[in-house]
């Protein structure tokens, strides 16, 4: 077991772990943050994307061990954030999920897409999406609603 | 939890990870992009996971006279959102932009990418073509590698069991270099099936194709006719020969356009 210490949602966070406990297990588990969802756990279907120090990256390959220090954000830790709340409401709006199995690392990476690529059209919207999978949606609505966004703060 | 148990250390300094290393049994951890798979689907079952990214040195780049020094530990991420220098005129960039998703980019490592040495890998054939070449520290000091020459086989490199990747050397394009890089892949971000980087530069004198994803290491050509890839690609099956002629095609004509 390992000592590692960094902050979950701005609240700080000392655990002993034993060192291949991933992320997202440690989160979900030690935490009970279970809006982080666990698909393939090998980094492809992206169901498991947090921030780590403000930047989107797969919990289930990284391990809880090796983020000392590091400033850890889930989506319960985005209740208050007006992006996000943004991105919710075009959500809803534009039927962008039916399981929502892969909805809150969705929102994880369509927040980063809104606040990097201000630009983006849907071609690029798309492409950015390929590390997210979603097998109800068809992408359709989920596309539209980072377009709805996007487009509402062009004009804001 | 997926992966077998390891024990994990995370050095202050290059030797004392070199040192870890000499032990037998670690496995290096830098962006764990690769390794965080292998691990979980349990393809690799180190003893000891040494992780770099306490090491400072590592993440630090520099100018040098003719191109630039990337640390090992400089993310995909960086390069792509120009927060590394790129003496390539954009090169680098584009390609950092095309590997898998933004989310392993903003953790996965240049470094990490070429001691890993997966054949699909974009960094091995990438700075094969460009001529760059890594930093390899050990216990008795470093050395210098080609890229070209790094890559024996599929995940296998020259480096030594206690040496480490620490950075790699790229060196500048001239201002009418020609370049062409072509990844045929079902889905962005998805491992290739083949990929070719063509680079032209009549200033430094180079002419070189790359093609990759070949299940070994990168096969460089200077000579690309069609007499010299048919020798090459007679180990090939059909339908791979037809993806590398399509990869290595298409950038000859990116870079010519």
């Amino acid at each position: 077991m390992k000592e590692v210490s960094f902050t979950v949602n701005g609240r700080p966070v000392a655990a002993r772990v034993e060192p291949r406990t991933s992320l997202a297990d440690f989160l979900r588990e030690h935490d009970l943050l279970t809006g982080t969802h666990l698909g393939c756990e090998h980094g492809v279907c992206g169901a498991c994307t947090i921030l780590i120090d403000g930047a989107p990256a797969r919990s289930c390959i990284a391990y809880a061990v090796a983020c000392e220090g590091a400033d850890i954000r889930t989506i319960e830790g985005l209740d208050d954030d007006s992006l996000a709340a943004e991105l919710r409401a075009a959500f809803t709006a534009e039927h962008a999920l039916q399981c929502g199995y892969c909805t809150p690392a969705m929102l994880i990476a369509a927040r980063d897409i809104v606040l990097r690529l201000p630009e983006a059209d849907e071609a690029r919207i798309r492409r950015e999406l390929a590390g997210n999978l979603c097998r109800c949606t068809g992408y359709l609505g989920i596309v539209r609603a980072i377009e709805r966004v996007i487009a509402a703060r062009r004009r804001a | 939890m997926k992966p077998a148990p390891f024990a994990y250390e995370r050095p202050q300094s290059l030797a004392e990870a070199c040192a870890l290393l000499a032990e037998g049994g670690a496995k290096l951890l830098a962006g764990g992009q690769s390794l965080g798979p292998m691990l979980n689907l349990r393809l690799v079952q180190p003893e000891m996971l040494v992780d770099l990214g306490g090491l400072a040195e590592l993440k630090a780049s520099e100018r040098l006279g003719d191109g630039v020094r990337l640390g090992a530990l400089v993310t995909h991420a960086q390069i792509e959102d120009g927060r590394a220098p790129d003496p390539t005129g954009g090169i680098l960039p584009r390609v950092a932009s095309g590997i898998a998703y933004r989310a392993i980019r903003n953790r996965g490592t240049l470094g990490g990418s070429l001691a890993h040495a997966d054949p699909a890998a974009d960094w091995l054939t990438v700075l094969a073509a460009l001529g760059a070449t890594v930093i390899a520290r050990g216990a008795d000091g470093e050395r210098r590698i080609a890229v070209a020459a790094l890559a024996t086989g599929a995940f296998e490199t020259v480096l030594g069991e206690a040496e480490i990747l620490a950075a790699v050397e790229i060196p500048a394009v001239s201002a009418e270099a020609r370049w062409g890089y072509v990844k045929l892949a079902r889905k962005p971000g998805e491992f290739a099936d083949a990929m070719a980087a063509v680079f032209r530069d009549p200033g430094r004198g180079v002419s070189r194709a790359v093609i990759g994803a070949t299940h070994g290491p990168p096969m460089m050509f200077e000579d690309f006719s069609e007499a010299a890839l048919a020798e090459a690609f007679v180990r090939f099956d059909p339908v791979e020969r037809r993806l590398y002629r399509a990869a290595l095609a298409r950038a000859v004509a990116e870079a010519d356009a």
